[in-house]
C-alpha cells in the first residue's frame, strides 16, 4: 500500500472528526458528519475547505504573458489590472484538455497559476517542456510550501476579516476573480461553490493556526463531498469527470473560456478550428425518482450521450447532472437515462442549477 | 450505536427482525449507513416478488453512492416502508427502526442461521483491516 499524501491540516481534520478518504493519492476529509448539512452551511452561511492538495505554480521572468498566450486556450490579454484572475484550459495540440486552471496576473514578470491536484505533475512537466522551446528564460516553480484554504458562503469574507486582523483593508475592495498579496499570504476572491468568498494561500506552517482561528470564529469545516455537490449545482466542471484529454473544451461547456477570435495562436487552436463540436455539455434535471450518476447513458432523439457528473442536489432536493450529448439536443427536451435496469426521464436544462444561496431551476 | 441483540445480520450489512406475524423486516445496519452517508433515495422491491437468498433486490442511494441491498433469506415480499420515500434520511437517524421491506420466509428456520450481533460486529471489525 502506498502512503497517502497529507496536507498541513491533516491532524486538524482528524481532530474535528473528519471521515478521511483516499482522494487521488491524498488523505482528505470527505465530510465531518453530514455532507448535506455541510452543503447547506455553505449556501446559507459559510464554511471552510482544505484545498491544499491543489498546486500553486509561479511563472516568473521576462515575457510570461507572451508564453501564456501560446500555452493557454483563454487569452491572458484579458488581464489588464494586477491581481486579476482568468479561468482557462490548457490543451494538447489535438485540442484535448490537459487541465483547467486559474491564472493570476501579478506583474509582467510574475503570473501565478493554480492547477488540479491529480494533474499537477503532468501539468508542470508540460509547462516546462513548452517553456524550454518557447521561453527558456522563464522559471516555473511549484509552490509546495503553500497551503490553500477556501472560505465560501455569503458570510465568508466577513469571517475571514474577523479571523485575520489586517485583511479587511486589503481585501474588501477586491472585485470577484481578483487577488491581493498580504505578506506571505495571497487572498483571492475566487472559489468553486457558486458562493462569494475567498481562496487563501498561506505558508504551510501557518495553515493550522489560521484554520483554528477560523474555527474559533464559528466557521465550520466542509469536506470534499459537499465541495462536489456545491460545484455541480454551480455548473462548474470537474477535471477528470466533465472533461479530460480525450475531449476538447468546446464539447465540455467551456467555449466561453476559449478565445478563438483574436489573431493569437495557441496550442490546440488549429485542432479546435478544424473540428466543429459534435457534442455539447448540458444540464439534466431528473423528473423521475432516483439519482443520476456519472457514466450513465443518456438516450436522446438525436443519439446517445453520457452523464459526466451526477448527484443529488441538496438545494433543489432533486437529482441533477451534467451530460455530454449530441449538439442537436435542446433545452427543454426530455431524455431518458439508463439507471440500472430502468429508463428514467430527465429534462434538459440550462445550468448553473444554484448559486448565491438560491436554486435557479 | 451498538447493534441490537434481538436482530440477525448478514455479511452484506442488512439487519433482519422476526415480527409477531412470522414475517421478517429488513433494513441496513448502522455500519452500512455510516459508510454510505446521507441517504437521498430508497428503492424497495415490489410487493409479491419472490426473492432468493442473497439476491439483489433493493437499492439505497446516498449523496455519494448507490448500494445494493440483498435478500437475507428466501421468501416473498409482503410490504414496503413507504415512509422512506419521503424521508430516506431516517435510515441515517435510526437505522434499526427504518425498515425497508418485509418478507414472508420460505423457511422460517433460515433466519436462525444468520449472524447474531456479536458475530456481525466481529465481521465488521475484520472487514476494517
Amino acid at each position: 500500500m502506498t502512503t497517502l499524501k497529507q496536507t498541513p491540516l491533516n491532524a486538524a481534520h482528524r481532530a474535528m472528526g473528519a471521515k478521511m478518504v483516499d482522494f487521488g493519492g491524498w488523505d482528505m476529509p470527505v465530510n465531518y458528519g453530514s455532507q448535506i448539512d455541510e452543503h447547506h452551511q455553505v449556501r446559507r452561511d459559510c464554511g471552510m475547505f482544505d484545498v491544499s492538495h491543489m498546486r500553486v505554480v509561479d511563472i516568473k521572468g521576462e515575457g510570461v504573458r507572451a508564453f501564456l498566450r501560446y500555452l493557454l486556450a483563454n487569452n491572458p490579454d484579458k488581464l489588464a489590472t494586477p491581481g486579476k484572475a482568468l479561468y482557462s484550459t490548457m490543451l494538447r495540440p489535438d485540442g484535448g484538455v490537459i487541465d483547467d486552471l486559474i491564472i493570476y496576473f501579478m506583474s509582467e514578470s510574475w503570473f501565478r497559476i493554480v492547477v488540479n491536484a491529480g494533474t499537477a505533475e503532468k501539468d508542470i512537466a508540460w509547462m516546462k517542456e513548452q517553456a524550454a522551446s518557447h521561453a527558456p528564460n522563464l522559471t516555473i516553480t511549484p509552490r509546495d510550501d503553500l497551503a490553500m484554504i477556501a472560505v465560501q458562503g455569503p458570510n465568508a469574507r466577513a469571517k475571514v476579516w474577523e479571523a485575520m486582523p489586517g485583511s479587511q483593508e486589503l481585501s474588501e475592495n477586491l472585485v470577484p476573480f481578483s487577488a491581493v498579496e498580504m505578506g506571505e499570504m495571497f487572498i483571492a476572491r475566487t472559489g468553486y461553490t457558486g458562493e462569494d468568498g475567498f481562496e487563501i494561500m498561506i505558508p504551510a506552517k501557518a495553515a493550522p493556526f489560521f484554520w483554528a482561528n477560523l474555527a474559533e470564529k464559528g466557521v465550520k469545516p466542509i469536506g470534499l463531498g459537499a465541495r462536489d455537490t456545491l460545484r455541480l449545482e454551480a455548473g462548474m466542471n470537474l477535471y477528470g469527470q466533465d472533461m479530460d484529454e480525450t475531449v476538447n473544451p468546446l464539447e465540455s461547456g467551456l467555449a466561453w473560456t476559449v478565445d478563438l477570435k483574436s489573431e493569437r495562436d495557441f496550442i490546440g487552436k488549429a485542432a479546435l478550428l478544424a473540428h466543429p463540436p459534435a457534442r455539447k455539455l448540458v444540464g439534466l434535471l431528473l423528473t423521475d425518482r432516483g439519482v443520476l450518476r456519472g457514466h450513465q447513458k443518456v438516450h436522446t432523439a438525436h443519439g446517445e450521450g453520457e452523464i459526466t457528473s451526477g448527484s443529488f442536489s441538496p438545494t433543489l432536493e432533486k437529482s441533477i447532472a451534467l451530460a455530454r450529448v449530441p449538439v442537436e439536443v435542446a433545452i427543454g427536451d426530455i431524455v431518458q437515462v439508463a439507471v440500472r435496469d430502468k429508463m428514467l426521464n430527465a429534462q434538459v436544462v440550462k445550468y448553473p442549477f444554484a448559486r448565491n444561496g438560491k436554486g435557479l431551476i | 450505536m451498538s447493534n441490537p441483540e434481538n436482530l440477525k445480520y448478514t455479511q452484506s450489512h442488512e439487519w433482519v427482525r422476526t415480527e409477531a406475524d412470522g414475517t421478517v423486516s429488513i433494513g441496513i445496519t448502522q455500519h452500512a449507513q455510516e459508510l454510505l452517508g446521507d441517504m437521498v433515495f430508497v428503492e424497495a422491491p415490489a410487493v409479491g416478488r419472490h426473492l432468493d437468498a442473497r439476491e439483489e433486490c433493493a437499492v439505497v442511494e446516498s449523496v455519494k453512492a448507490a448500494a445494493d441491498v440483498y435478500a437475507p433469506i428466501s421468501g416473498t415480499v409482503t410490504e414496503t416502508n413507504a415512509e422512506l420515500d419521503g424521508s430516506p434520511e431516517s435510515i441515517n437517524q435510526d437505522p434499526y427502526s427504518a425498515w425497508m421491506f418485509r418478507m414472508k420466509p420460505d423457511n422460517p428456520g433460515d433466519v436462525g442461521a444468520l449472524m447474531d450481533a456479536a458475530a456481525y460486529q466481529a465481521f465488521v471489525d475484520s472487514e476494517a483491516h
